[in-house]
């Protein structure tokens, strides 16, 4: 492999996505429009559930009591309402999600050490948000006091009986139950898999479409060197990404970060290795750059979305689906960063990941020398 | 081809078979150093899929081809060091300069800074390009961007040069500087192999292929091809060119009279045993303003009558 | 000379036809009229505006000044109408690959309005006219390029236009289907059709009655084939024929009275102010250098040779946009 040669593939791609507006878009507005997107749009939180509240005994003890509804950061009371039947409309247009009814005879029933019922009623259509709010009113309530009970009746749709358990496992590591620091770790995964499938994906099926690989391929330089040509920009590219969604993880969207720089690193440049390799594939299957990079698309967006563990943990998930992550190059990657992120885990640490990352690394490498061949047939 | 000058491109028994059946069968040729081949004929004759073979981007199905000694079909990395490719669609990196697509061609070639300035001087002056060095190759006009895909394929020397359909579409102010410019390679012993659909191009090759359906018709110089043809050529311009040619249809010696915009070439078996009835015929029709001259056949009119008039196709 | 066709009324006009876009002008106030019956080519390199200005005739792209009549119909303000007359022909992108023969004729007829029993003619005739009879039901895929060529011939004359336009229709063929495609042209235009054609292969522009020679945007020469011919450079060009072309055309470009040197094959073409003095001049001259020739005589010139004549040494050439 000569030198010359792969700098000279190397500088004309950087040239190349200089001044190819569509590229330098690729490579650098959508890394920003995505964290963004994403970053803001994606929040699993439940907060400010809108209530109406019903209160038959307007007594000292009730108010205090819908007063701690009203100061959690759960809820958030819109609407007094005087009638069950103004509550239910109330539901039903969607002016809130759950209702407070206080019985008549609440201070009362409290004192005599009776339980106290209180009624919540719920739009169940949203089962998740039904689910955690019952959850979050029962702990307003038993905040208060541990007498009162909680009747739960459905005005709409079914109840799930299970609360998602990720309100249970976040606790460790995430302590404000802040979603967003489980959230944005997976974002990064996603933006740089998309956006390094997409720069290499194009590489060469561009050539092929403008007829400059029939000369390429005429001259004396070897597979390898233009692979290593091409990709080598593309990592520079991706490690600049890399560090900016990274830095506006940490100061944007102040993700905690506790692990070492050094491990980022390296683990960042295994990922990048993988995903540009996955598009230099697509790009050698593919002649047409339309093609190339919808299927880049394809092939990164969804399994990272749904299978990667960003959004959806993978130990909830079917046991053969469980195996199917396993081809999921951004699983590796996901965990990897949420662990390095949270738990500020090591090289030791991660091992398992790093490992099987290294190796998913070598095999598309290995794939990607071969496919691409220096004949038209 | 002379001894003195032994065979660069020796191509033996070649064949490739395509699914639409525009392919090549038991191709055999050869092409002396320094001489400026041509591959002529009509679309899907096999000229492009020739080129493609000895630039060694294909591979063939059967046969062999040898370059200044190396198997192009066994070693073809070999091959393309000494030999360059122009293709039909010559794609250069548009987003790049005349230069830097220069100076990219000549890393991959491995030509050190001194000789690629120097050589890439020539070239460009000669074509007339070096005030648009720094202009990006995609704004650059058709012919010009030919003449720079000739500059990026011999910014190496290279033994061979392939062109495949170089001057397509271009005027003929660059086609001039292009051709004066493969002529100027001769002087360095480079061979030219060129494919070409322009029958008039062909005349300024040295030998001429004619191809057919994927075979090669006759091999020769150009002159030596035009001496195969049967029979004599004239020409006769004349304002009633149709009724001339109505006229001198049928007469005796005439085995072909064919309307050509303004005038009618008339292929005769012998021009001076025939001139005389031909005057006669055309006074007795009628047709006083007229001019009748010896015609040098072309090499359209070669290759019509080698597949013969008004043939198959 | 006027050409052999029947004489008649001019069926195209135009007048100072220019199209711009932007800052880039390409079709510059060209003006000229072809009459009844007559094939007029258009010959000039890719990018020279012939296809930009058979689309204004075509009634398909807006003049942006000048005026253009094709059939009495003004191009700017009729241009639906324009196109009922008018039959166009395009090799490489008329017919559709996975029809049959006939699918394409009758499509083509539809598209012209042309249905029924006059259909039903018409699309014989065409069979007839490009020699596919009992070929019918072939896939266009299935036929080669003199096949194609006149099959989408008889596509554009199923609604009998008395307009024809030929866009590059024999780039590429072999010489006896380009032979045979001529005959045809030659007699639609016997029977009074119009024709017009547009190539950058100067022989196929020799099978045309008149020439326009178009440079980047501009006419640059009208006439039939012999008079540009005579115009430019007759009597001007010789041959030189030798055994090594190279030296002879190095000497030969500093030669007195010796204004252009081309080689072709293995021979010059010399452009020179005047033969007979010259070829004198010339002999001594290569004499002197000790350089042999085989002969130095007069030639024809080519339309190449017209083209090059005219347009110059414009080695300023502009790039386009």
């Amino acid at each position: 492999m000569k030198a010359r040669r792969v700098k000279a593939i190397a500088k004309k791609e950087l040239i190349q996505v200089w001044r190819d507006p569509r590229s330098l878009m690729i490579a650098l507005l959508m890394p920003l429009m995505q964290m963004a997107l994403l970053g803001y749009g994606v929040n699993l939180d439940i907060k400010h559930i809108p209530v109406c509240a019903f209160d038959r005994e307007a007594s000292q003890q009730s108010q205090a009591l819908l007063k701690r509804f009203q100061a959690s950061n759960y809820f958030r009371v819109v609407e007094a309402v005087g009638s069950y039947q103004v509550l239910k409309d109330a539901l039903d247009y969607g002016r809130c999600k759950l209702g407070v009814v206080i019985p008549p005879d609440f201070s009362e029933r409290l004192v005599d050490l009776e339980a106290a019922p209180v009624q919540v009623v719920l739009d169940a259509t949203d089962d998740n948000t039904a689910s955690i709010g019952l959850g979050y009113a029962q702990e307003v309530v038993s905040g208060y006091s541990g007498d009162i009970q909680l009747v739960s009746w459905q005005r709409q749709g079914t109840l799930a009986q299970n609360p998602p358990a990720v309100v249970q496992s976040r606790v460790w590591f995430n302590e404000d139950l802040n979603s967003r620091n489980f959230v944005i770790p997976g974002v990064v995964a996603m933006v740089l898999a998309l956006v390094g499938a997409q720069l290499t994906s194009l590489t060469i099926s561009r050539e092929w479409e403008r007829g400059t690989m029939e000369v390429l391929i005429s001259t004396p330089v070897t597979r390898m060197e233009v692979m290593t040509g091409k990709i080598l920009p593309y990592f520079a590219i991706g490690l600049v990404d890399a560090t900016l969604c990274l830095t506006i993880a940490v100061y944007w969207f102040e993700v905690p970060f506790r692990g070492a720089l050094a491990t980022l690193f390296l683990t960042t440049s295994l990922f990048l290795i993988v995903v540009l390799g996955v598009g230099y594939l697509i790009s050698v299957a593919i002649h047409s750059q339309v093609g190339a990079s919808q299927i880049a698309l394809v092939v990164t967006l969804m399994p990272t979305m749904l299978l990667s563990g960003f959004a959806f943990p993978i130990d909830q998930m079917p046991w053969p689906i469980q195996a199917v992550t396993y081809l999921v190059h951004s699983r590796y990657y996901v965990t990897i960063l949420k662990a390095v992120f949270l738990k500020g885990s090591g090289l030791v640490a991660l091992a398992t990941p790093i490992s099987l990352l290294a190796l998913y690394a070598a095999a598309i490498a290995f794939l990607a020398a071969r496919a691409f061949r220096k004949t038209l047939d | 081809m002379t001894a003195s000058s032994p065979a660069i491109i020796v191509v033996q028994d070649l064949a490739k078979r395509f699914a639409g059946g525009f392919g090549i069968d038991g191709m055999n040729f050869e092409c002396a150093r320094g001489e400026i081949f041509g591959f002529v004929g009509p679309d899907g004759a096999g000229k492009t899929t020739i080129m493609r073979l000895l630039g060694g981007v294909m591979t063939p199905d059967g046969g062999s081809i040898r370059i200044d000694g190396v198997d192009v079909i066994a070693d073809p990395e070999t091959a393309k060091l000494h030999v360059s490719y122009m293709p039909q669609r010559f794609g250069l990196y548009e987003d790049l300069t005349v230069d830097e697509n220069i100076e990219f061609f000549a890393d991959l070639f491995e030509i050190d800074a001194t000789s690629r300035e120097e050589r890439a001087a020539r070239l460009l002056t000669a074509s007339g390009m070096t005030p648009f060095r720094k202009r990006r190759a995609g704004r650059l006009s058709g012919g010009m961007k030919q003449k720079l895909g000739l500059t990026c394929s011999l910014i190496h020397t290279p033994k061979v040069l392939l062109l495949d359909e170089p001057t397509a579409g271009v005027d003929p102010v660059s086609r001039r500087d292009f051709w004066r410019i493969l002529y100027g390679l001769r002087e360095e012993g480079v061979t030219i192999a060129l494919a070409t659909s322009y029958l008039d191009e062909a005349e300024r090759c040295t030998r001429l292929g004619l191809l057919h359906e994927g075979r090669m018709l006759h091999c020769d110089t150009p002159s030596a091809l035009k001496k195969l043809m049967p029979g004599e050529l004239m020409s006769l311009t004349s304002p009633q060119a149709r009724a001339a040619r109505d006229a001198l249809a049928g007469l005796a010696g005439v085995r072909a009279a064919l309307l050509v915009g303004d005038s009618v070439h008339i292929v005769v078996d012998d021009a001076k045993l025939r001139t005389g009835e031909i005057e006669h015929a055309l006074a007795a029709a009628g047709i006083v303003d007229r001019r009748l001259e010896p015609l040098a056949p072309s090499i359209e009119d070669l290759f019509s009558s080698l597949l013969g008039q008004g043939g198959a196709s | 000379m006027s050409p052999d066709a029947p004489e008649g009324e001019a069926r195209i006009v135009t007048e100072r036809l220019a199209k711009r876009f932007g800052a880039f002008t390409a079709v510059n106030e060209v003006s000229f009229s072809v009459r009844r019956g007559e094939i007029m080519g258009f010959l000039g390199p890719n990018g020279a505006g012939k296809s930009t200005l058979i689309r204004m005739l075509c009634g398909l792209l807006r003049p942006t000044s000048g005026r253009a009549e094709v059939a009495g119909l003004d191009v700017a303000r009729n241009p639906e109408r324009v196109r009922a007359v008018i039959g166009y022909m395009s090799q490489k992108f008329s017919l559709y690959n996975d029809l049959s023969v006939i699918e394409n004729l009758r499509f083509f007829g539809g598209i012209y309005g042309v249905r029924g029993k006059r259909l039903a003619e018409r699309v014989e005739f065409a069979i007839e006219m490009a020699g596919l009879a009992g070929r019918a039901d072939t896939a266009v895929a299935d036929l080669s390029g003199g096949w194609k060529q006149r099959l989408a011939l008889g596509c554009a004359v199923l609604h009998q236009p008395p307009i024809l336009f030929l866009d590059e229709p024999t780039s590429g063929v072999d010489p006896t289907s380009r032979r045979r495609f001529w005959d045809l042209i030659y007699a639609l235009s016997e029977q009074g059709v119009t024709v017009l054609v547009t190539t950058h292969y100067m022989d196929e522009a020799e099978y045309c009655n008149r020439i326009a020679l178009i440079n980047r945007g501009r006419l640059v020469a009208l006439g039939s084939p012999s008079e540009l011919k005579r115009g430019a450079a007759e009597g001007r060009l010789l041959l030189v024929e030798c055994d090594d072309v190279g030296p002879l055309l190095e000497a030969l470009e500093s030669a007195p009275g010796v204004r252009d040197v081309a080689p072709f094959g293995s021979s010059l073409h010399l452009l020179v102010d005047d033969p007979a003095a010259d070829i004198p001049k010339i002999e001594r001259f290569l004499a002197a250098r000790g350089l042999g020739w085989t002969r130095v005589e007069p030639i024809k010139p080519t339309l190449e040779d017209v083209f090059v004549r005219l347009v110059g040494d414009g080695r300023l050439e502009e790039a386009t946009p």
